[in-house]
């Protein structure tokens, strides 16, 4: 029964006498080799340059702070329920008197912890968060020795306040 | 400056070429190997990383000596020495260039002109199996004896289509198996009997076949893809050098190199004129004699450049053969070729003169 028309009969005629000389194949490959002598290299001295990421890459994670270096997470939670690898836990705490300069909300994260090896680095905690606090940037994961190293905490996420992310480019601007 | 005195210079002068040629062909294979894959290749030890070679062989010596206890260590030894031994031996009788003139003295520089060269070659070349029998039967090592196996039949096969397809050259030059004669004849006379071009009667131009058997079993002789087959890393590990090691190993590799070398000048030698080119008497007229010959040993070297980028071209262009089609190329299909040419060749000479 034939069902589309697409289907082709295959093959194996018997070699030419020419063909089975396997010389003028062998002077074709040779042909196409030498073309790439001449081609452009796709290496990248890579120490000295360094290929750009896409600006949709979604690497390691960062915790942001604002202008004035207060964190800008309140740990509301809804990073940890948007993400579907359930990497994300957090304890939440009160600002206390004379921690303002520490945290922007009167509600911070005193745990914040993400799991690095169930993370799929699917972007949707930067998606959830009302607070523009979280982000993921084009910095690689660093590598660890035992999976308890991979549970990143604060020391590891929360952006240095001399050392600040540049995460211009992922930030979107939505209207309604 | 005596003949002696002379000879001896250029012993070792031709020595230090040989291994400086084979250390820069490792360089040369991997940058050839790159390129033809879109890469850059070595390029971090010095300038365009041309001191590769040296970092090389300072690691290969620095290598720990591993010697197998269940081998024999005196043949375990000798494998390589043998090897490297005979690949630098077959340089003796190339002439390089034109003789050198020095107060009315000539100075060939070829180190031996003997009147059997090419039968030396052939000779010499064929030794060389017994440094990788040798080689692979002391590893006392399932691989390297099948790697050994497979080295020595596949060259004792090649060479017999090899020596055929030499003798359609010697047919040519009135039975002389000089080397030297052979490029003198190629360096006179006009091609195909009208077109007059000083030094450039080469035989390819009137052997094309027997040139692609020799190339061929060129290849075979150097163990060169497509017939890599003794070394096949794929499927015999190493083949017949999976138990050596550091320096050893080192000779091994930088001998295959030297037999690449040593191939492409007697390709060149043979087929392609060796020192002559194109002028070359019209050179003679308004330079001195000197300045022509070390042109035309620059000459040489960049025909033996070429062959030897020819070698690594193909290298990354074809698959290895399977070892039964390698016999049957061998037996079933050059050697009746390289028959069929010697007695055209033959035929035509006694019809048509030379």
């Amino acid at each position: 029964m034939q069902l589309t028309n697409r289907s082709k009969v295959v093959t194996q005629p018997e070699m030419t006498w020419v063909e089975k000389l396997y010389l003028p194949a062998i002077f074709s490959g040779l042909q196409i080799t030498i073309k790439h002598l001449f081609r452009k290299k796709a290496t990248l001295k890579y120490p000295e340059v360094k290929k750009e990421f896409a600006s949709v890459y979604r690497g390691m994670h960062v915790l942001k702070r604002d202008e004035q270096g207060r964190e800008n997470c309140t740990a509301c939670g809804l990073c940890a329920v948007s993400c579907p690898a359930e990497a994300i836990t957090m304890d939440a705490a009160e600002r206390k008197k004379g921690e303002e300069h520490l945290y922007r909300e009167e509600k911070y994260a005193a745990k914040y912890e993400i799991n690095m090896l169930r993370c799929i680095y699917c972007g949707l905690c930067e998606e959830a968060c009302p607070k523009d606090a979280i982000y993921l940037t084009d910095r690689i994961v660093p590598s660890e020795y035992t999976r308890g190293e991979f549970v990143f905490g604060k020391d590891m996420l929360v952006e240095k306040i001399d050392d600040r992310v540049d995460v211009s480019k992922r930030k979107k601007e939505y209207s309604i | 400056m005596s003949i002696i005195l002379f000879k001896a210079i250029l012993v070792v002068l031709l020595f230090l070429i040989s291994l400086g040629i084979a250390a820069y062909s490792t360089y040369a294979e991997r940058k050839v190997a790159a390129f033809l894959q879109d890469r850059i290749g070595p390029d971090r030890a010095g300038p365009f990383g041309l001191l590769q070679p040296i970092a090389d062989g300072v690691k290969m010596f620095l290598k720990e000596e591993i010697i197998p206890t269940m081998s024999d260590k005196f043949l375990f030894i000798l494998g390589p020495s043998v090897f490297m031994v005979t690949t630098l031996m077959v340089s003796a009788v190339i002439p390089w260039g034109m003789p050198l003139e020095f107060g009315g003295e000539t100075y060939a520089l070829q180190v031996a002109d003997i009147n059997i060269g090419i039968l030396y070659v052939l000779g010499v070349v064929s030794l060389g199996v017994y440094g990788i029998m040798i080689g692979g039967w002391a590893s006392n090592n399932k691989y390297a004896l099948l790697g050994a196996i497979r080295a020595s039949s596949q060259m004792i096969s090649y060479e017999l289509a090899m020596g055929m397809s030499v003798v359609a050259i010697l047919l040519m030059t009135n039975g002389s198996l000089s080397i030297n004669n052979i490029v003198e004849a190629q360096g006179t006379g006009k091609l195909y009997g009208f077109i007059n071009v000083s030094g450039m009667n080469w035989n390819v131009f009137y052997q094309p076949v027997a040139f692609l058997i020799f190339l061929i079993c060129a290849f075979a002789e150097a163990n060169r893809t497509p017939f890599d087959l003794p070394e096949s890393e794929s499927e015999l590990i190493g083949g017949f050098h999976t138990e050596y090691s550091s320096m050893k190993l080192g000779l091994y590799l930088f001998g295959e190199y030297i037999n690449m070398f040593i191939s492409s000048a007697i390709i060149a030698c043979l087929f392609f004129g060796g020192y002559n080119f194109p002028g070359i008497d019209y050179l003679g007229t308004i330079l001195p004699h000197n300045m022509v010959s070390i042109i035309s040993v620059l000459v040489m070297f960049g025909k033996i450049f070429f062959f030897i980028f020819l070698f690594m071209w193909v290298r990354w262009t074809i698959p290895r053969f399977r070892y039964d089609q390698l016999m049957r190329l061998g037996w079933q299909i050059l050697m009746p070729i390289a028959i069929v040419n010697v007695l055209l060749t033959a035929a035509a000479i006694t019809l048509f003169g030379n």
